[in-house]
This record gives C-alpha cells, structure tokens and sequence, in this order.
C-alpha cells in the first residue's frame, strides 16, 4: 500500500540529489537525513503563526526543497540553487521566501529560538517555536546556555529536535566527542525528553503536537545520515562528496523505487 | 552615564512599550527603574553571554527592541559572532548598551578595560556607534535610537555626569559632528565619548585656539557624511580612549584617504600595549592615555 507521503518524500530527496549534483554542492547526507522531520513540521505541524528555525544551516536544501513543495518559492528559484547570485545559499538564508532565520554556523539557532519563545511568552501570545538541531551541535556551548535559560523560563512553547544521525563532519559522533547519555543529559536540564524514530512522519508529528506543560520540549529524532540512498548511508563521505552522473543515476533509481 | 540610561530607557518605555532590557547578571542597583517598571520585560541571561546576544536577536525579530546591557568585553568580544550573524547581518533592532569605556574600570584590570570594541563593533556593515560624551548626548543618543531601529553599539562611561553638556545644541545625527568650544574655523580636535576633559586641556596647552566637536554617532556607513562635514578644515586632531588599530583615529584616517583633501591629521589614543598594572581611570588615563 502506497504511504501517505511518499509522494513528497520522494520529490525532496529527489531535488536534494538532483541539485546537490548540479550545484556540486555538499551536505547531501545531512539533507537526506532530515527529510521526513521536515515533511512532519509542513503537514499539519506548523501553524502560520509559529516560527521554525533550521539551526544546522547545512541542510539548506533541504528545507528548501520542502518550500518548493509547499508553494513557498518557485521551481525556478529553487533551481537556481548553485547558480551565480542566487539568494539561494549553501547555508540557509532568510532572503529566501519562506526561511525565518539565516543560519550556517553552528550553535546559532537554539538561542535564537529561545529569544523568540521568551519573547511569545511574556506577551503572552500563543506562537510555538521549532527549532531544528543536528547532533554536531550538541558540542557547543550555546546549546547548554540556551537549555538552562529556556528550562528555567519554562519555556514550553519551545520545540528542540535534534536530528541524531549520529555523524558529525569528521567521524562518529561517538568517536569525536561522546555526547551519550543524550536524554538524561536533556532530562537533567529540565527539559520533556522523547526518543523517537525520525524517519517516522506519522510518529514524528505525534510526538510534536504532544503538549509539554511548563517544559521545554526535546526531539532526540534517531535518523540516518544519507538516508534513503544505500551506498550514502551512513558514511560521512557524503557530508562533503557530490555525486557524479553514475552515482546520481543510481541514486534516483533508489529513490523512485523506495518511495513508489 | 548608566544611571541617565536606565531612567531615560525607563521613560521611553512607556510610550513604545516594546522594549526589552537584556542583562549578564549584572547592573545590580542601576538596573531597578526599568525592572521594576517592566519585570516581564527585563531578562537575566545569566552568565552567559552567547546565548543572551542569540537570544536578544531573536526578541527583537518579533517587532520588539532589545537593549543588551554589559560591560564592554562580555557584550561584544564574547559573542561577536552572534552579533554578526545573527544581529547586524539580519539588520535587527538590538541596542548593544556598554558600560565603562575605555579606563573606566581602571582597577578591575584588564579584563575589564574597554579598549578594542570599536575595533569590533565598526566592522559591522549595519552597526552603528554612539558614543556620547556627556547627558545630552546620551538622551540625544537614546531617542534617535529608538526612532531609528537598528543595530547599535552604546558606549557608556562609567561614572555618572552631573552636567548636560556644553554644546549649544546637541542634535545627535550619525557622522555629524557637534560644536563643543568655537575657536579656529581650520583647526579642530574632534572627540568621541567621554575624552572631553583630555580635548579642553589640550586647548588650553599645544593646541591653542582649536575648536572642539564631538562625534557621538558613526559608523561604517557614515564616513561620507563625516566627511562632507570635515572638509573645511586643514588640520585635525582626533582623541579617543581606545587604541588607535580598530579605533576612532583610525576610522577617521579610512574616512579622509579616500577623499581627495589636504587635511593633516593627528591621532591621539590609548598606548599600544597590554595593560598589566592597574590604578584609578585617572592614573591610567595619565600613564597610557592620549598624550
């Protein structure tokens, strides 16, 4: 029986290749990795007066493809990705129809999200904050400082997923820097902790329309890096490489078959 | 100057109603009148100045206007990139407030000495900087600020100054500079911030007869304005308490080389070293501070 959305899951990560290709751009696996967290956000998720901050700016394509999808930009802005003067950048922009915040360093978007949360919650407006983090961030201080700030606020009209691939730019994240155990870490922090599977749309929305009284709500979303295309998961190889024809070809056909 | 800030912030809170006071647990019997007024709108960051500088971009992108105040190094070198990326690339209303500029904590020590945020804060394409030499600059400061939103750095001096000022009529307008003593219509020691004791002894001694004006707001993108405004003058004498690499002097030499002109200039500023002794802000002002 065909999923409900195959179909766009499909396009995205059809785009992401096809693009990455074309621009001989990188990230591809960070953008893989997020697709699914993305679609949940966009179907149903996201209220017009919420905010959502793409934090791991990397994964620009990604988020760009989705706002293709959901009539944000044209096709012919997304692909003038990789094109001289495109406001399209390699790390997302605000310039872009669609985009909150511009991000590309890491580190960036959980303060910011928290400004916006505190900000919603001492006037009292009823806007919620998402905020998308990649587990490469957890190694920077600001995560911790916003954490304390945003648990001690209470800020339960915050919403922290982290995409845990569990692959920073240079290794394992394991094997760089040890960030286990994740939830008590979060949990000691005071924050709602929920491990889930971030390919899972259906389980991914459930978990985000999930109500956090008086806690700021976290997302360990368990994902592959690369996902969905065989010989890009799980390697990090694919967090820089762009693929040639042969691989791009292959690809595809992997992406046309999975998500049918 | 800190107290004037508060109370003056304080004020125009009642009418704009959207402002929002931003501390590094700090400001311990300053910051009451705002605090007290506006508890829901004044935040303990806490230690933690990144975060505080993330997070006050992300209040003012919600059609609110932060004012992040600090002392000078915490606010500025400890989250610059905050302020690049998230601030002054995304052109938001953050009022980054300093408080003891320059010497100001003479005996804190280093660490505490202001010396190098022009450097920093004028690398910003859409920063501007005001800093006020006395009250009515300060006030003056404020209330383009607030008409004005945008990203801005606000350089306090520490202590507090019972007079307004001394110019006849203080209009702060970023790169235009403000009559403080009328003398020679050629020669002029032109001043940033809280340098004007050092300006008005200078008269009195090597440079007779010069006038002296204030520049309390400039930035990257007012140097054609200081310019035009400069042009008549065939010397000039710049003061300031920063060092010279980075600092006012230096931006007043950018402003002039790339306009054809026959000024001579002189830089007077902070020694070129690392500060290892400490002393009150006289002391050091005395020992390392423009000659």
């Amino acid at each position: 029986m065909k999923k409900k959305f195959n179909s766009i899951i499909k396009n995205i990560r059809s785009n992401i290749l096809n693009l990455t290709f074309k621009a001989k751009s990188s990230h591809i696996g960070s953008c893989l990795s997020i697709v699914e967290i993305l679609v949940a956000l966009y179907s149903g998720v996201l209220k017009k007066k919420d905010r959502f901050i793409l934090s791991k700016g990397h994964a620009a394509l990604a988020l760009y493809s989705i706002l293709y999808e959901k009539k944000f930009i044209s096709l012919k802005t997304l692909k003038s990705f990789g094109s001289n003067g495109t406001i399209l950048m390699n790390h997302v922009s605000s310039k872009v129809n669609g985009v909150e915040f511009s991000t590309g360093s890491l580190g960036h978007g959980l303060p910011l999200a928290v400004g916006k949360a505190i900000k919603f919650k001492t006037n009292n407006q009823s806007n919620k904050v998402f905020v998308l983090m990649s587990d490469g961030e957890i190694n920077e201080g600001t995560t911790w400082e916003s954490l304390l700030f945003a648990s001690h606020h209470k800020l339960d009209n915050l919403n922290i997923i982290i995409d845990y691939n569990k692959i920073q730019s240079m290794d394992f994240v394991k094997k760089v820097m040890n960030i286990e155990p994740l939830k008590s870490k979060f949990q000691s922090f005071g924050c709602n902790v929920y491990s889930i599977n971030g390919h899972s749309v259906d389980e991914i929305i459930n978990f985000l329309k999930k109500k956090s009284l008086n806690k700021p709500k976290v997302l360990i979303a368990n994902t592959i890096k690369g996902k969905g295309v065989s010989f890009m998961e799980n390697n990090n190889l694919w967090h820089y490489k762009n693929p040639n024809q042969v691989e791009l070809s292959r690809a595809l056909k992997e992406i046309e078959k999975k998500y049918a | 100057m800190r107290k004037i800030f508060i109370k003056e912030l304080t004020r125009l809170n009642k009418k704009k109603k959207n402002i929002y006071l931003v501390v590094n647990d700090l400001g311990y019997n300053v910051v009451e009148p705002f605090s007290n007024n506006y508890p829901k709108r004044f935040l303990n960051a806490g230690v933690s100045e990144q975060n505080m500088m993330g997070m006050s971009a992300g209040i003012a992108s919600e059609q609110s206007h932060t004012f992040v105040y600090s002392i000078a190094n915490f606010s500025t070198f400890r989250c610059a990139e905050q302020i690049r990326n998230d601030i002054d690339y995304h052109n938001l209303p953050v009022t980054i407030v300093s408080v003891g500029s320059g010497l100001g904590y003479g005996n804190l020590g280093y660490s505490h000495h202001a010396l190098q945020d022009y450097a920093l804060m004028r690398s910003f394409p859409n920063m501007l900087i005001f800093s006020p030499g006395n009250n009515n600059e300060l006030i003056n400061s404020l209330d383009y600020i607030i008409k004005n939103p945008q990203p801005s750095y606000l350089r306090l001096d520490k202590d507090e100054i019972p007079q307004g000022g001394d110019e006849k009529k203080t209009l702060v307008r970023p790169g235009k500079l403000l009559q403080i003593i009328k003398g020679s219509k050629t020669n002029a020691i032109i001043i940033t911030g809280k340098t004007q004791e050092i300006a008005k002894n200078m008269i009195k001694g090597k440079y007779k007869n010069y006038s002296l004006y204030s520049l309390p707001a400039w930035g990257m993108k007012t140097k054609k304005i200081f310019f035009d405004s400069v042009k008549k003058f065939t010397n000039i004498v710049t003061v300031e308490d920063h060092f010279l690499d980075g600092g006012f002097g230096s931006w007043v030499n950018e402003a002039l080389i790339n306009y054809k002109n026959n000024i001579l200039v002189k830089n007077k500023y902070i020694s070129a070293k690392c500060i290892y002794d400490v002393g009150s802000k006289d002391y050091l002002l005395k020992k390392y501070g423009p000659k």
